[in-house]
């Protein structure tokens, strides 16, 4: 191997520890996103005192993260306070998919949230979901900040 | 009452000769056939009676200028300057003198005439093979004054027929989504317009959201998804009278829906504690049959123009990727393989081909792909894009676009756009506003 090989190799295997550490410094929270999940509260209404109106989603899914369940456990315990309020669930994407499925995966956020809220003792029949796909966000911005703000399922009151 | 048709009288006059031109329309736009359309030949009289009623100064002109657009929009023709015909139009409707639109390289010559008859507009129209010195089609047309701009585009579908082999897509409309307003509160109306952008109409007055319609192929109705009083449901419309009535009605979101190749059923997708699934309704007697049941979303269901097969999409295998399968349900296969995710499948009316959206690596494409999945295309690559719709002859498709918002989060438009099967041609279509969700209507006449 001569001596410009060598220096060639290492400053390749440089080169990809570089792109290495930059990959690793994106995937850790940039302070709002955690993975691709919003953390901040830049839309957050409050339902009552402490109480977040919404909880996020990653790209394609519709798992609750840690922090969607302790919103939502904040939820149940002011219905279970306001035993006559009943609520929607409005389930949303991102604009990066098609309409329809994203319809689909609106209504499987919101179920999420709905199956959630009964396992902590809230009716069903106080629950509605409702499904706005794409077509309300409320970040319109095109990049992964805003899309993050709006894969949500927004627990509304319904009277 | 939105839209009055009126059959249009179909005189054939016999044709002479053999067709000696031909279009190749197997590579797209690359060498466009030069044509000359010469304005159609109009007496005074005639012409006196169709500017009180159509306020329109020369409707001969007028006419062959719908033919020349249609002609130059579909990439396979290309339309010679008027300014640089030497015979009248009269004369040459007659005889053309072929020496004449040989020297300005016109290989095919329309001519024609028009007339008011009895209250009637009547129309003729001739196809000449200038190389050949020959006649190669003569129609002749009656109908109200009122459907002169669909004597047009039918007069371009049978020139196109005739020269190229195929059906033409012409004498169709475009129902679609028309949005205004931001991004965060778009207010979205339907609307319909001709294929060529005139005619526009509004369908619904944007009171609630609706997305989503889909042409029968018998033409008078239209399904749709409308949120009216904050219930997600499909709907069917009959654009003749303005009748709409929920179908969808279960409990629970009903969404994508399409017609069967028959215009008799509905097949769309119900949402339901979270899970997806395809169903159909038979309009008749309003029997429901479900089709798919699986855990996982299945949605965007469309039929083979035979009626035998469906595809879909579902994200059984995690991600959205395309299935057909028996219209019974039965024999579900997944035909996506390539790398990226896979939505929106329609069967081409030809049934040879599927169109679809797909997602890699941050791009939308609209490609095609076979019906077992092989021989994938990816036509043309984009921010943001889906929706494909086929043309009732299946060569050309029309889909919408959205444009990626600036720093600020302004910039944002939608529009329609369409592009030949070839992956050439590709255009916007003009809309007064912005539009998404666009369905091809057939043929308006055969």
């Amino acid at each position: 191997m001569n001596l410009s090989k060598i220096i060639k190799n290492a400053f390749l295997i440089l080169l990809a520890s570089l792109v290495l550490t930059a990959c690793a410094t994106q995937k850790k929270s940039t302070g709002q996103l955690q993975g691709d999940v919003y953390t901040g509260s830049d839309s957050v209404e409050y339902l009552a005192s402490g109480v977040p109106d919404r909880v996020f989603f990653a790209t394609n899914e519709t798992v609750l993260t840690t922090a969607s369940r302790e919103t939502l456990r904040k939820q149940a315990a002011w219905l279970r306070k306001n035993s006559k309020l009943n609520i929607v669930l409005e389930g949303h994407a991102d604009e990066r998919g098609t309409r329809e499925y994203n319809l689909a995966i609106g209504e499987r956020r919101a179920n999420s949230a709905k199956d959630y809220l009964m396992t902590y003792g809230i009716s069903s029949n106080r629950i509605s979901v409702l499904s706005y796909g794409k077509e309300r966000p409320v970040d319109s911005g095109s990049n992964p900040l805003s899309w993050s703000k709006n894969r949500r399922s927004v627990t509304v009151k319904a009277n | 009452m939105l839209f009055r048709y009126f059959f249009i009288l179909l005189i054939i006059i016999p044709i002479k000769a053999i067709a000696l031109i031909e279009v190749d329309i197997t590579r797209g736009n690359l060498s466009p056939l030069p044509v000359a359309v010469s304005p159609l030949s109009i007496d005074d009289n005639s012409k006196e009676n169709f500017k009180k009623i159509l306020k329109k100064e020369n409707l001969g002109l007028e006419i062959s200028m719908i033919v020349e657009n249609n002609l130059r929009q579909s990439g396979l023709f290309n339309p010679l300057n008027k300014d640089a015909f030497l015979q009248k139009p009269d004369i040459a409707n007659l005889k053309p003198r072929f020496e004449d639109w040989n020297l300005i390289k016109a290989q095919a010559l329309i001519t024609g005439k028009v007339t008011f008859v009895d209250e009637k507009l009547r129309v003729e129209f001739r196809l000449w093979d200038v190389l050949a010195g020959k006649e190669m089609m003569a129609l002749a047309f009656t109908t109200v004054p009122s459907n002169w701009r669909r004597v047009g585009h039918i007069i371009t579908d049978k020139v196109y027929e005739r020269l190229t082999g195929e059906k033409g897509y012409f004498d169709t409309r475009i129902i679609y989504v028309s949005e205004e307003g931001p991004k965060t509160n778009r207010i979205k109306k339907l609307a319909i317009m001709d294929q060529d952008g005139f005619n526009n109409k509004f369908l619904t007055l944007g009171n609630e959201l609706v997305l989503t319609p889909r042409f029968s192929p018998t033409n008078q109705m239209v399904t749709y998804l409308s949120y009216f009083r904050n219930l997600p449901r499909v709907y069917l419309l009959d654009i003749e009278t303005g009748m709409q009535e929920v179908v969808g009605d279960f409990p629970g979101m009903t969404f994508a829906p399409r017609f069967s190749p028959d215009g008799k059923k509905i097949i769309m997708s119900f949402a339901k504690d979270g899970n997806s699934d395809i169903y159909t309704m038979d309009l008749e007697n309003r029997i429901v049959e479900r089709i798919t049941n699986h855990p996982s979303i299945d949605t965007s269901p469309s039929y083979s123009p035979d009626g035998k097969h469906i595809t879909f999409n579902s994200d059984r295998s995690k991600y959205q990727q395309i299935y057909t399968m028996d219209s019974n349900g039965k024999n579900v296969k997944r035909i996506s393989f390539g790398n990226g995710i896979y939505g929106t499948p329609v069967w081409s009316p030809r049934g040879d081909l599927i169109a679809f959206t797909k997602l890699h690596k941050g791009k939308f494409y609209i490609g095609v792909m076979r019906t077992d999945g092989t021989g994938e295309r990816l036509l043309t690559e984009n921010f943001y894009q889906e929706a494909p719709s086929w043309s009732p002859n299946g060569r050309v498709l029309i889909f919408y676009r959205e444009t990626k918002t600036n720093s600020k989060g302004e910039g944002f438009s939608a529009k329609l756009w369409s592009i030949d099967l070839t992956g050439y041609n590709e255009k916007m279509v003009e809309t007064k506003t912005d539009a998404s969700d666009p369905s091809w209507s057939s043929l308006l006449s055969n």
